[in-house]
């Protein structure tokens, strides 16, 4: 028997029981959908993010304290890492051949007050070279190196953060408070999009470095000298990101007088690492969450099942009679194995198109939410759906189709 | 052509054994057309699964063509039912959802072969059936399922015709016509037996076997 007639034979039964075969055929349907949604929401979340640090610029590298002694990863956390970095070694930063800028940043939440206007906001001590992380000025002028040097009570605010705190006011030369300090506004940075872990980066206010460090959030290094959180190195280009992170870590080695079999008390981290560990990081999650969603897919193959066993002794009868007539027993088998995979074919192709626009819906909200989030489905997650949800017909399929098969035709043509 | 020796049929029921053919030896010729009669539970049937290659018997030896058929596997038995014989049944067995035509392209689509629409045109129109080719069985009478019966039976140019109480369920008028068509395949050189239990309708045929409990307890011509 060919297999184009058993294909046939499978969807004229399919067609006979509509009601039926689409109920059965709705397990798949949610099943496959709830993992293609996760899976092009997950891939979407992942081109987000990467496009988000792509936008803070890929030829930077970010150098932050570390505490040599703790063990992986947590070694950069806040907690653990004591300052460990300083102004100077910034400066001595910037005299690396290949680094065009150094931009040392201290950061924290702080609390704008402008009349009876009052917003949390991301504060970062820094000094002129920040704008070159990828701001621009709107009005006004950035922080300067003498407004540095003098410790000026000066602020520049982000694009969102001047829209909410002045509405249509110019706040150029305007007085705000800052953790209850008074600071003159010299500047508005134009809009850069983008957000980190839902702060826009348009939602910040810049004063310099020194007047962060004494006025505004005083912390030491054990040496008795002003921290500072971070130093962002702009590099003169990707080829030169292996010399300059040698150089920074022989520079600072040698000014932290580190001895030769003791770690660093500092951590070098480019956008592209970081980007790398975000992506892995969505990924790990994605895959979790459409593990657990395959339950569904679980779920629909034994209903599958279900109904093929009440398929098979429903139609004992004609299994009799198409073996009385010569089916053999790979005949029968085939028949109703190909019915169960094309059920499960059919609900899988409804299923990835149902998923599809599940997660267009979910990019919809998230993007009116603020997260301006591209549901992407790759060809890869539509051949493993298709070939999931065949694989589910055919594991379902197979103990009722071969209960078929073993019928004994003359007990089989008198079933009643 | 259908050659039987010492052939013997016996049923498990649980730990009960229940003997169905108790040594049946019959030679059937080609070209005979022959009646088995016989009360209810005389084995009729289960001889005529056993020759219609439907079953297999558990002593015994029989003889198809000449090769033995007795120690056949499931598939080489499919094959024979599919190649050698046509069967017929009481209650026709026809699929409810698929149409004449369709039923009677049955056997050719487990038996291959080309040209299948034509084949099986060509068999609807030997039981005078042409015009209801795509009507569904619950739209025909009883004669005329029957009738389609007979051609899905005939499509495969079987040697042998097995009919088992093929007009049980017919009223005369039907029943005349189904039987003149057994008469008309006898005479092209089909080999037909039948199984009845009305002695107006073996005596159409040419020898009748009767059975009893299992046995052959008598074999004779037609006058």
């Amino acid at each position: 028997m060919k297999f184009i007639e058993s294909f046939t034979i499978a969807l004229r039964s399919l067609f006979a029981n509509k009601l039926r075969s689409s109920l059965t055929m709705l397990g798949i349907i949610i099943g496959v959908s709830a993992v293609i949604a996760i899976m092009a929401g997950g891939r979407g979340m992942e081109n987000y993010v990467t496009s988000t640090l792509e936008d803070m610029g890929t030829d930077i590298l970010y150098v932050t304290p570390s505490n040599p002694n703790a063990p992986g990863a947590a070694a950069m956390a806040p907690g653990y890492a004591t300052a460990t970095l300083t102004l100077d070694d910034a400066e001595a930063i910037a005299r690396i051949p290949s680094v065009l800028g150094v931009a040392p940043t201290n950061e924290n939440f702080v609390e704008l007050t402008f009349g009876d206007e009052t917003l949390a906001s991301v504060i970062e001590g820094t000094t002129p070279e920040f704008k070159d992380l990828g701001y621009d000025i709107a009005s006004g002028q950035f922080i300067t190196e003498r407004n540095v040097a003098s410790r000026d009570m000066v602020a520049v605010l982000g694009s969102e953060t001047a829209k909410k705190l002045f509405s249509d006011e110019d706040p150029l030369g305007q007085k705000i408070k800052i953790n209850e300090k008074r600071f003159t506004v010299v500047g508005v940075l134009s809009s850069k999009g983008g957000a980190m872990f839902g702060f826009s980066l348009d939602e910040i206010v810049a004063v310099p470095i020194t007047t962060y460090q004494t006025r505004l959030f005083p912390q030491r290094t054990p040496g008795g000298e002003d921290a500072v959180q971070s130093i962002g190195v702009i590099v003169s280009g990707p080829e030169a990101m292996d010399n300059v992170t040698a150089d920074i870590e022989t520079t600072l080695r040698n000014r932290h007088r580190i001895d030769e079999d003791e770690k660093d008390d500092f951590t070098i981290v480019s956008m592209e690492q970081m980007i790398g560990a975000f992506s892995d990081i969505t990924g790990v999650v994605s895959i979790f969450l459409a593990a657990i969603a395959s339950i569904g897919l679980l779920v629909a193959s034994i209903g599958i099942m279900n109904i093929m066993l009440v398929s098979v002794t429903e139609r004992t009868r004609e299994i009799g009679i198409r073996k009385a007539v010569g089916a053999k027993r790979r005949d029968i088998l085939l028949q109703f194995l190909l019915e169960a995979a094309t059920l499960s074919l059919i609900g899988g192709g409804a299923g990835i198109a149902f998923g599809w626009a599940l997660s267009l819906v979910i990019s919809i909200i998230a993007t009116l939410a603020g997260f301006p989030l591209q549901a992407t489905l790759s060809p890869l997650h539509v051949i493993i759906a298709v070939g999931v949800s065949v694989f589910i017909g055919l594991a379902s399929g197979i103990y009722p189709a071969m209960r078929a098969a073993r019928l004994n035709p003359i007990d089989a043509l008198h079933y009643e | 052509m259908i050659e039987l020796e010492n052939i013997t049929k016996i049923y498990r029921m649980g730990k009960v054994e229940v003997p169905a053919l108790r040594g049946i030896t019959l030679d059937i010729k080609q070209g005979e057309m022959v009646a088995i009669i016989g009360a209810s539970g005389s084995g009729k049937s289960t001889l005529m699964n056993i020759v219609g290659f439907l079953d297999k018997p558990t002593l015994g030896r029989y003889l198809f063509d000449g090769a033995d058929v007795s120690r056949l596997s499931d598939n080489q038995l499919a094959v024979m039912r599919n190649k050698k014989v046509g069967f017929v049944f009481q209650t026709y067995n026809l699929l409810p959802r698929a149409s004449a035509l369709s039923n009677v392209d049955l056997p050719l689509i487990y038996g291959g072969g080309g040209q299948k629409r034509k084949r099986a045109m060509e068999s609807l129109e030997r039981v005078g059936l042409a015009t209801r080719a795509k009507h569904k069985p619950t739209e025909l009478s009883g004669g005329e399922q029957q009738r389609v019966a007979i051609a899905r039976a005939l499509v495969n140019n079987p040697a042998l015709i097995l009919a088992d109480e093929p007009t049980g369920n017919l009223d005369s008028a039907s029943t005349a016509e189904i039987i003149s068509i057994f008469r008309q395949l006898n005479q092209d050189g089909i080999t037909v037996v039948m199984v009845t239990h009305e002695m107006d309708i073996a005596e159409q045929t040419q020898r009748i076997i009767r059975l009893l409990d299992g046995k052959v307890i008598s074999d004779e011509k037609v006058a």
